[in-house]
């Protein structure tokens, strides 16, 4: 018997070569650049991803001026605390070195309760907590505490 | 407090429990029930056009173009909801060309696009072939060249040509069963591979997805069959509504007995989420799990279909009692889509408290947009049955 | 005659059952001496960096140092630019209160933002506790591995990132993190999450909430680098991960985590 190509067949297979040498030209173009590169991903986003900006400058960059504050800090129980736990971010205040651009906290019982605040859940072997109810009520703490110290009590 | 976010205050303030705070926020809305219910659809109605195929179920031959077109009316547009649920919808063609090999969601893309290209439009072009190139003789003007380029060219009409028609078509639904098992399990599988789910992770929901796709498939076929001839003013053959009826009876059991495993299984061994599971079902989900989709949805249409399988009733009545229970079928699936997909979204993580879910009216993922891509499907077969009607094809001696 | 020809089938399933049975056995074998060789290097890293001169991060979070100040989570949202409404946080705290009866008490009200108030009376309280919470850079992240397009992935240095330009906003990865440490940034419209401020790590600075914490709750460092503070700690404390039935390789060890949280 004579070999019979049925004409579907051949019509098909083109339609179908089209059909996927576009997908495959288009997919050619459509790849980002640096996919992958490293993995399954595009790998300048790791780039992107390291380029926000700072908010939080780190404490270095706060002792690069305020010395003094460092030595009052390292005397004392918060010299573990870095400087933007209270002032917040500071960078801007780092760029501008403007007094408006870091946050003054107010030193009163809310702000520093909450860390010293009695509170069931709290460790109290490793942080001082204070009974707001009955501990020297209606005085704001940075009255008597030197946040910077707080050991070093004001007169 | 911004305006837009309003909506998610509401849902923060009748939460239950401790959810974890990037919870409050629902995020497969009612495009994602939409989704798996139309691709059942597809699945279903294929199946059942490949048993006349297949098996030779001589009494299906009536529903056998009408399964595939609406099959692949339903097919076209089973990824519409995917792509408008997305929030860059623009960037929907990554999926095709960085698929990621371990997404179940990316391979979806790929064997869509089997199923579509190579089961489906196949499958119905071998079937129409003889047909459109009579068709493209006969007309005259624009429509003439429709059914030229819809042949592709080929106008060999010799029966040499059509047994291999014939023979190619008859390889591509052998192909297209498992084809189809495939797509809609893979839809399951896209919940089922969820392992930070407990109410999608379990390995039945491949198998679960299947069966009710099958049983909301036949349904549709069943409907669309009466609708089709209602409108062409053509008697039902009540011998092709019994015999659909049968087959959904069987996958409808096994349906039901399948989930019904799946939940004896998860109260027998109470995991961890056990707790949480209970409360669900027995709180948010109880209409939608115990009422649409048990009662409404198995039960009275296990009944319906157990009756009809042992009397014979007048034909009025069975034609009647084969609608509904159409009707019913289809609500309970997508009862149970909705409670898979949205079920497993609104107890958090935590395994420790709720979120709540409106669906909105409007918006790209409201249910206006559900609507219309549940309807859509319906004109785009209306469509395809004035393009391609079943009946006026040619008829070949077999 | 019958008789014979069903013998010879026999013996015909029988060599081809033994052949079936053999092959698969040497397949077998196969896989489980190759999972063992791969399977000595689980302790740490639950995947091996492939370019050894980078760091390969973890986090350690010590629950009982944490005070539930909120100092992190307020942090991280000032140095992140994540939308202030109490809906989106790349790092939480949540309060663990366990009663006396055993049921257990659960609250992050603003994700611990604005610090908390214990609302349970104190004598029925068994025991009180803060979790921070934030990504778990899971070195076999549930959340990459569904990512349809590669819009997110583990970083050569082991921090799980995303691509905000590429990501497609499907949400599958949201779905998939089983720690809730995901979400759908409500102005960028792409997925979200902690990158451990990858930002920073990258100016050799330490991640935000670890600079604003008060206690020294949260620790990050060099998991390969064996003499660094973050393994010796490893070595001298028992810690947990959360979720370790789900295999996510997570980085993320707490000490002192109790059977409660999840």
């Amino acid at each position: 018997m004579k070999f019979y190509l049925p004409p579907q067949i051949p019509r098909l297979a083109i339609a179908f070569g089209i059909f996927i040498s576009l997908f495959l030209v288009l997919r050619h173009f459509l790849v980002p650049d640096t996919f992958g590169e490293y993995g399954h991903y595009r790998a300048a986003s790791m780039i992107d991803n390291a380029k926000p900006e700072l908010h939080y400058a780190g404490q270095d960059a706060c002792f690069k001026c305020h010395q003094d504050i460092q030595d009052k800090k390292s005397q004392d129980v918060h010299v573990d605390i870095h400087c933007e736990s209270c002032h917040g971010p500071g960078e801007k205040h780092v760029i501008s070195s403007k007094v408006g651009d870091i946050f003054r906290p107010s030193g009163s019982r809310e702000v520093c309760g909450k860390c010293h605040a009695l509170y069931v859940g709290k460790v109290k072997s490793t942080i001082a907590q204070v009974d707001l109810a009955k501990h020297n009520i209606g005085k704001n703490c940075i009255e008597c505490h030197n946040p910077h110290q707080p050991w070093e009590m004001k007169k | 407090m911004e305006p837009h976010y309003q909506h998610l205050y509401d849902i923060l303030a009748h939460s239950q429990g401790y959810i974890f705070p990037n919870e409050i926020d629902l995020q497969w809305g009612i495009l994602i029930v939409v989704y798996p219910f139309i691709t059942g659809l597809v699945a279903g109605a294929f199946i059942l056009a490949s048993l006349e195929r297949v098996f030779k179920v001589r009494i299906l031959k009536p529903t056998y173009q009408i399964a595939l077109l609406t099959a692949l009316s339903f097919l076209l547009v089973a990824t519409m909801p995917l792509i408008s649920h997305l929030s860059q919808p623009q960037r929907a063609y990554e999926i095709m060309i960085t698929p990621h090999s371990s997404s179940a969601m990316a391979i979806f893309g790929f064997v869509y696009l089997w199923y579509l290209m190579v089961v489906l439009l196949l499958e119905i072009w071998f079937d129409y072939r003889h047909s459109m190139v009579v068709w493209a003789n006969e007309k005259t003007g624009v429509m003439k060249w429709v059914y030229k380029i819809l042949t592709l060219g080929v106008n060999d009409i010799t029966p040499r040509a059509l047994n291999w028609d014939r023979k190619l078509g008859y390889i591509i639904t052998v192909i297209g069963i498992p084809s189809a098992f495939i797509l809609h399990g893979y839809v399951g599988f896209i919940f089922g591979s969820i392992k930070a789910n407990p109410w999608w992770s379990t390995p039945l929901m491949p198998i679960i997805f299947l069966f009710s796709a099958m049983v909301s498939g036949i349904a549709l076929v069943l409907l669309v069959y009466m609708i089709i001839s209602y409108f062409r003013k053509k008697a039902i053959e009540v011998n092709v509504l019994d015999a659909i009826g049968k087959y959904l009876f069987f996958v409808l059991i096994l349906d039901f007995t399948l989930e019904g495993l799946d939940q004896i299984q998860r109260i027998y061994e109470a995991e961890e989420s056990f707790e949480i599971i209970k409360l669900l079902v027995s709180s948010k989900l109880y209409l939608t799990l115990f009422v649409s989709q048990g009662l409404i949805g198995t039960i009275i249409p296990l009944t319906a279909l157990a009756f009809l399988q042992f009397y014979k009733y007048q034909i009025k009545v069975r034609k009647t009692m084969y609608f509904i229970t159409g009707i019913l079928v289809l609500i309970g699936v997508y009862s149970m889509r909705w409670n898979v997909v949205i079920g497993g979204q609104l107890f958090s993580k935590s395994f420790a408290g709720f979120t709540s879910f409106k669906v909105g009216l409007i918006g790209l993922d409201g249910t206006l947009m559900a609507a219309f891509w549940l309807v859509l499907p319906i004109g785009i077969l209306a469509f395809l049955l004035w393009l391609l009607p079943p009946w006026k094809m040619v008829k070949e001696e077999d | 005659m019958s008789q014979s020809t069903s013998t010879m089938g026999n013996e015909k399933v029988k060599t081809s059952r033994r052949k079936f049975l053999k092959n698969a056995s040497v397949l077998a074998a196969a896989t489980v001496g190759y999972s063992w060789l791969k399977s000595s290097q689980f302790l740490l890293h639950a995947a091996e960096p492939e370019d050894k001169s980078l760091p390969w991060y973890g986090v350690v979070i010590d629950i009982q140092k944490c005070i539930g100040c909120g100092n992190c989570a307020s942090a991280c949202k000032k140095e992140n630019d994540v939308p202030v409404e109490p809906f989106f946080f790349r790092t939480w705290v949540e309060q663990y209160t366990v009663k006396n009866d055993g049921s257990v008490n659960i609250i992050s009200p603003n994700g611990g933002i604005d610090g908390f108030k214990q609302t349970v009376p104190d004598e029925d309280i068994f025991k009180s506790f803060f979790v921070p919470k934030m990504c778990n850079h899971c070195a076999k992240s549930p959340c990459t591995q569904v990512c349809p397009v590669g819009a997110t992935y583990i970083s050569p240095e082991g921090v799980v990132l995303i691509d905000e330009k590429y990501c497609i906003g499907c949400r599958y990865c949201v779905q998939a993190c089983p720690y809730g440490c995901r979400f759908i940034h409500p102005v960028k419209k792409v997925a979200n999450k902690c990158t451990l401020c990858y930002h920073r790590l990258k100016k050799g600075l330490a991640p935000a909430c670890m600079e604003v914490c008060p206690t020294g709750a949260r620790m990050y460092g060099n998991l390969r680098d064996k003499d660094s503070a973050i393994v010796e700690y490893l070595k001298e404390h028992t810690t947990q991960v959360l979720r370790p039935n789900l295999n996510t390789g997570s980085k993320l060890y707490y000490n002192a985590l109790s059977s409660e949280v999840r």
